[in-house]
């Protein structure tokens, strides 16, 4: 349960990190917050020649406004962001999912990028930056590009990060102040894993679904985006559709998994069923309002 | 493989070592630093019990490197009560509740619900109940614990 001996470097800014990892020819592991990585290293999972610490790096931290768009630094923690005015305001619903990783603790450590880097599948904020159509901003001594969060993803814990690149930039788009957010999980306990869960966003524009975005964690084995659920979506009135339908069509995109926990089966009928629920839910308390 | 040389202030007073890369902040406050009231269950941050106060936030001590702490202030257990033994509200709470049996898990409960409770802003019950969660505890049922958590959001109980 210790860690094996791993160079533990600690560089102050993104070029010094993009260099250590160009050099170390993925023999490197970035370490963010590294409330997943950690229990990797100690149950040695993980066993890294060299730990390139983040967390010195400022320039990593923090939350800024970009052109119609919210750029949150990787190394931001879960809770700094839940505190921060910006993202409350621009962003809630992706405060809401934050608020539903790990514990108080472990938010007081982890970070939005190392978590959104790490690609656990039934994590919130891979879900989130999926839903909520983020780009990831991904840097190495070779130059900088940028990546949807929607094909970031390859598989559990895989995605199309290079071993000499590091996340850089989260950019979040703006989403109108009165869309209508829907988020829900199911979980053994707080703070766990999700068996199932759900987030998204609908924006209405006369009594009419204009845009739709919504993605499943816990149902696969990366955040799956709902698209045929989408699609069925625009142009409907709420009052008109069939919540219980357009679950179907949400759940025929998954592909969840059998484990200790809960069952492929079990995933799916829970899925369905709060999948017509949150939408219900989410669109009624917009008909009242 | 790599030594580092750290410098930290745990419970007020100034302390430095050379550490390993990989030894973690718990076992260096427990074993290098004597502080044995870092209880290390689970070492993989499961069960919240070598949860300690770090630059004024509580963080699970195996979870962190030592070498990280280099600069940090850090709080245990030991630095809580007054230099005449009078306990922490949070331990007189917790002892008031019949927080605690065994004690194993005393310690981080201690600190987690010390680095909230000593905001600006209190907190209310439900931020200290919520934040027990990161918390296992085998003896007691939490009962006694989450009533230790009202009362220190000032409910009465």
């Amino acid at each position: 349960m210790k860690p094996a001996p791993f160079d533990y470097m600690r560089p102050d800014t993104i070029e010094e990190a993009c260099a250590i990892l160009a050099e170390a020819g993925g023999g490197a592991t970035v370490i963010a917050g590294g409330q997943t990585l950690m229990p990797l290293l100690a149950l040695r999972m993980s066993q890294p020649f060299i730990l390139v610490d983040l967390s010195r790096i400022t320039a990593l931290r923090g939350v800024t406004r970009i052109a119609e768009a919210t750029r949150i630094g990787p190394m931001t923690t879960q809770n700094d962001a839940i505190a921060d005015a910006t993202l409350q305001s621009r962003l809630p619903l992706l405060v809401q999912a934050l608020r539903h990783v790990g514990h108080h603790q472990t938010r007081n450590r982890g970070t939005i990028g190392g978590s959104i880097a790490f690609g656990e599948p039934a994590a919130e904020s891979p879900a989130a930056a999926v839903a909520l159509g983020a780009t990831l901003e991904l840097r190495s001594v070779r130059g900088v590009r940028t990546v949807p969060a929607d094909e970031f993803y390859l598989g559990p814990y895989a995605t199309v990060i290079e071993p000499d690149e590091l996340l850089t930039a989260i950019d979040v788009p703006d989403w109108p102040a009165d869309s209508v957010p829907l988020f829900r999980e199911v979980a053994l306990r707080p703070g766990d894993f999700a068996l199932v869960g759900l987030i998204g966003s609908i924006v209405l524009e006369s009594g009419k679904i204009a845009r739709a975005s919504l993605a499943w964690f816990g149902m696969g084995a990366t955040p799956i985006k709902a698209r045929r659920a989408e699609d069925a979506l625009i142009g409907q009135s709420p009052d008109s559709l069939q919540p219980a339908l357009i679950a179907e069509l949400a759940i025929a995109e998954t592909d969840p998994f059998d484990d200790h926990h809960a069952t492929a089966d079990y995933r799916r009928t829970v899925g369905q069923r709060i999948f017509t629920r949150t939408l219900s839910e989410a669109l009624g308390i917009r008909q009242a309002a | 493989m790599s030594d580092h040389r750290i410098e930290l202030t745990v419970n007020g007073q100034t302390r430095s070592a050379t550490v390993e890369g990989r030894r973690t902040l718990s076992d260096f406050l427990r074993i290098d630093a004597g502080y044995t009231g870092v209880h290390v269950g689970c070492e993989h941050g499961v069960c919240g019990a070598c949860t300690v106060i770090v630059d004024g936030r509580a963080v699970r001590s195996c979870l962190m490197l030592a070498v990280q702490a280099d600069g940090a202030a850090v709080t245990t257990v030991e630095g809580l009560a007054a230099p005449d033994g009078t306990l922490h509200p949070v331990q007189q709470a917790l002892r008031d509740a019949h927080g605690l049996q065994c004690g194993f898990c005393t310690p981080g409960i201690v600190m987690t619900l010390a680095a909230l409770t000593s905001d600006e802003k209190k907190p209310g019950a439900e931020t200290l109940l919520g934040a027990m969660s990161g918390h296992i505890c085998r003896c007691t049922g939490y009962q006694g614990i989450r009533k230790a958590a009202r009362a220190l959001a000032g409910e009465d109980v």
